[in-house]
């Protein structure tokens, strides 16, 4: 980032060598923070739903049988390092001059984040068989909307990422695609940042 | 599992309005299957009536391309409040038959307890989400980018689709009319009674998906709002210059934000409940219905001022136009707007003092709430010294603002009676508050978004509206409103519950019997309106005001023709000062023509609003019927238009800088034919929206 020209949103800024999108980009990623804050409300709001449903466990299994530490740590590992690959492809989309090494790291991120999703949906399964589904208590209940909700997220980032790339086959790294990313990278940081509330809210608070 | 049951769920013919009717045909059932019955038939031959009008006068295309289709934020303004009258209309409608089942209502009436709730329940989510809601959304889009300088909103697909969702929510409303019933919850449809244990019918789901829908379409309303105002200002459109009315869709949008997802998230978990067995508000396996209640007001307090703020906003602008002078106090109503934004989200408890809580607690909400009377009362000091000394003109407009001014007040008053914990406990949950909720939202947000309507409709259609019919009717709603909720001051005071059918004690009668009249002359004024549109269409020739300045107004939008064109401004304006358009035609810099014209680029059409109109309507029908085939192809579908959208390219179009140029030498020419009024001619013929400068304050 030069000194001359001044940030146009918060986050990582194409800057000038990136013309097409100087005029565009202010507004739709200033407008992507408000989409944020107006989810971060909604996980707040579970979180506090969380917080206040945590004891109402119908004398069900509470987070010392439920949680399994070492997969939570492990998803914890694999979305923070997608994290640090997504920022690898916004350095890569800011100063490479071609593709390769952006796909990769976008694939990189893609597979980091399955990873996580994929032992995430085990950790759900296995507490269905004990018997700890949604249905069993308030707790679980308010576990299993949050929790959940971000997994979700998580989905909708890989099919976004999935998007992006197919528009990057037909087009080439073009205006929307670089505007697109952007705003994906805001998102998948939130989500990374979710997930270490979730982490340490939920998983270490519940163990400890 | 039947293959009848695969494809429609649990929908089947029992689901008809009349079929109870026809089977058990009780004096009650028929009279309520009736009605029932008729309203469905209004709704079926109201949509048939409109498609055979369109196919008739092969208005197909022109519905598809110029308005469904469009992404200009006039257009979808205009848009959402024609929704917004339709549904107006229903709850008109509703409100009338339920004053009319009171007024009756000594020992007995006419309506079934059941049809009765559906009426209160559908009444006040049409009222709030699909009335008031959609009307100021409509009101915001079309003006608030007129008089920041802006070419359109910061996102216009996105203001497509927020106005598909918000139709989509409105449909379901409706067609719950003619397919099953609708919820008899209540607008704020508190569990445990909303869930699935006691109410398993579709009700409730009906509730559910057309609320979630409408408060999807709001978020996104608010999102775009906030960004347009924060980023397409014109060059000089400092904060301290909006024009009031943009501030407080500034103070709404930010409102919309931060609230709705309280109220997605408050339906989402009764949902969640309902179908898949949840138990955050079953009140057993650990539910509690308190979360419900407390996500629920932690929208729904601000939401009140969602609606009541940009209201305020239109009475600044009608105070200050229609006396001909500068707004008094500016920086003391931005402030209380704000002020008022901020507080509307520390007082949602005081919407349950009664339901368990401390004192000290209730104690704290009670004084947060009286304090909200603070800025409120500023405000109305400052819009009585904008009239103080001024050239006021009795136009509708400033008739609507008059008895806003009384109204509110008294309204407001009975605010702060009711919170205080102590008074509370006495007249909660009796007609004490329906009287003073109707007090606030009828003389404050409809009579505002009326007054807008009337003061921007020459602006978005190029004619004045009758003045005469407008009158009859503003005095219609005002009277009416006196006779229909003062008398339930009265019977809240007596200690008649709300939402209570009937009664066995004759004292309540003549309250019930005034109520209902008041009732009828508000539907009076309803009717006033459609003939006031009807009688202005007629005679829009000489009501017209091509050159776009009927009131003497102050901000950048009166500088524009009427209707502006696509693209509002043929170059963007430099603001200079607050008025910006009144110090435009004191300096005799109103009126020109720049010295180059460039060419314009515009976003192209979208079909995406439709698709998710459409869509979304079809996947909550799904959820409510349980046909699941449909929600997962609705929702797969919408999910394709998404990523199909992303692979979009060249959404804008040019507008050539010449057609541009001719456009605005045409409008010149008219302005330069067209004979000024004084301020006494405003509502003669002679007015075609060209002021005479009158100097001084």
């Amino acid at each position: 980032m030069s000194a001359a020209t001044p940030l146009q949103h918060p986050g990582i800024n194409l800057g000038p060598a990136h013309p097409e999108t100087e005029g565009k980009s202010g507004e739709l990623l200033f407008g992507f923070w408000v989409f944020l804050m107006s989810d971060a409300i909604i996980f707040g709001l579970l979180f506090a739903t969380y917080a206040v449903m945590l004891h109402a466990r119908a004398g069900g299994p509470g987070p010392a049988r439920l949680y399994d530490i070492k997969s939570a740590f492990i998803e914890t590992a694999a979305l923070l390092s997608s994290s640090f690959t997504y920022g690898m492809a916004s350095l890569a989309l800011k100063y490479g001059r071609r593709p390769g090494p952006l796909l990769c790291w976008l694939l990189a991120t893609m597979c980091l984040g399955g990873l996580f999703l994929r032992l995430e949906v085990q950790d759900f399964i296995t507490m269905l068989h004990q018997g700890a589904g949604p249905g069993r208590s308030g707790y679980l209940s308010a576990f299993f909307a949050l929790v959940p909700l971000h997994g979700l997220h998580v989905t909708s980032g890989i099919i976004w990422m999935l998007a992006i790339i197919g528009q990057i086959a037909r087009y080439g790294v073009d205006r929307e695609v670089k505007l697109g990313l952007l705003r994906l990278g805001l998102f998948w940081h939130f989500l990374d940042i979710v997930w270490v509330v979730i982490f340490s809210f939920i998983y270490l608070g519940g163990l400890a | 599992m039947t293959i009848l049951h695969l494809l429609f769920g649990r929908l089947s013919v029992e689901a008809l309005p009349f079929w109870e009717m026809l089977h058990y045909p009780s004096r009650q059932n028929v009279v309520n299957g009736a009605i029932a019955t008729a309203a469905g038939a209004v709704v079926l031959g109201g949509a048939g009536l409109a498609v055979l009008l369109i196919t008739r006068y092969r208005k197909w295309r022109v519905l598809w391309s110029d308005w469904l289709t469009s992404v200009d934020h006039k257009r979808i303004g205009i848009m959402y409040i024609v929704l917004a009258f339709v549904m107006l209309a229903r709850g008109l409608i509703e409100a009338n038959i339920m004053r009319g089942q009171m007024a009756f209502a000594l020992d007995g009436g006419f309506l079934s307890a059941d049809h009765f709730e559906q009426f209160f329940t559908t009444h006040g989510t049409i009222m709030i989400f699909f009335m008031a809601m959609p009307f100021l959304t409509g009101l915001i889009n079309f003006v608030m980018p007129l008089q920041i300088g802006a070419r359109d909103v910061a996102f216009p697909v996105m203001n497509s689709i927020s106005l598909g969702l918000t139709a989509a929510g409105a449909a379901l409303v409706m067609i719950s009319l003619d397919i099953g019933k609708f919820s008899t919850g209540g607008w704020s449809g508190y569990p445990p009674y909303t869930e699935s244990a006691f109410n398993p019918g579709v009700g409730v789901d009906y509730w559910i998906w057309a609320v979630s829908l409408s408060s999807l379409g709001s978020m996104m309303t608010g999102i775009n709002f906030a960004v347009t105002i924060y980023k397409k200002r014109a060059p000089g459109m400092r904060f301290m210059r909006m024009p009031l009315f943009t501030w407080t869709a500034l103070a709404t949008s930010i409102l919309m934000i931060f609230a709705m997802p309280a109220l997605t998230v408050a339906t989402g978990l009764l949902a969640l409940d309902r179908y898949l067995g949840f138990h955050f508000f079953t009140d057993h396996f650990g539910g509690n219905f308190m979360n419900y209640v407390n996500l629920f007001w932690v929208f729904g307090h601000p939401e009140v001022y969602i609606l009541i703020l940009p209201a305020f906003g239109v009475y600044s602008e009608v105070f200050s136009t229609f006396s001909g002078k500068t707004l008094y106090g500016y920086t003391s109503l931005v402030l209380a707007t704000m002020a008022i934004g901020v507080l509307s989200f520390t007082v949602w408890l005081h919407h349950f003092f009664t339901m368990g809580q401390s004192a000290d607690i209730n104690a704290v909400f009670g004084i947060a709430t009286m304090l909200i009377g603070v800025p409120t009362g500023v405000k109305v000091y400052d819009w009585l010294w904008t009239m103080f000394r001024g050239r006021v003109r009795f136009t509708v407009p400033l008739v609507y603002g008059l008895a806003f001014s009384m109204l509110f007040v008294i309204g407001g008053l009975t605010g702060i009676l009711l919170a205080n914990p102590s008074i509370d406990y006495q007249v909660h949950n009796t007609q004490f508050l329906i009287a003073h909720f109707h007090n606030m939202l009828v003389p404050g947000t409809l009579f505002g978004l009326l007054a807008g309507y009337h003061m921007w409709f020459p602006k978005a259609f190029g004619f004045r509206l009758d003045e005469r019919w407008g009158m009859f009717s503003a005095l219609c709603f005002i009277f009416g409103f006196i006779l229909a909720f003062f008398p339930l001051y009265g019977l809240g005071l007596l200690g008649y519950p709300r939402r209570t059918l009937d009664f066995f004690d004759p004292v309540y009668l003549p309250y019930m019997v005034a109520a209902f009249a008041g009732a009828l002359v508000i539907l009076a004024g309803l009717a006033g309106l459609v003939v006031q549109l009807l009688v202005s269409i007629l005679h829009k020739e000489e009501l017209a005001v091509p050159a776009g300045d009927p009131w003497d107004g102050r901000s950048l939008e009166w500088g524009l023709p009427a209707p502006p064109p696509e693209y509002n401004f043929s170059m963007l304006p430099e603001v200079s000062s607050r008025d910006a358009f009144t110090r435009a035609k004191e300096e005799g810099t109103a009126y020109r023509a720049p010295a180059q014209f460039h060419d314009i680029e515009m976003p192209k059409n979208s079909a995406m609003g439709m698709i998710v109109c459409v869509g979304g309507f079809l996947a909550a029908f799904g959820l409510v019927w349980y046909i699941w085939w449909l929600v997962v192809a609705a929702s797969l579908a919408m999910a394709a238009a998404m990523v199909g959208w992303g692979f979009t390219r060249h959404t804008e179009r040019i507008i050539p800088a010449h057609e541009v140029e001719l456009a605005h030498l045409r409008w010149l020419a008219v302005v330069a034919v067209t004979q000024p009024v004084s301020r006494g001619e405003e509502a003669s013929p002679s007015n075609a929206g060209l002021a005479v400068l009158e100097t001084g304050e």
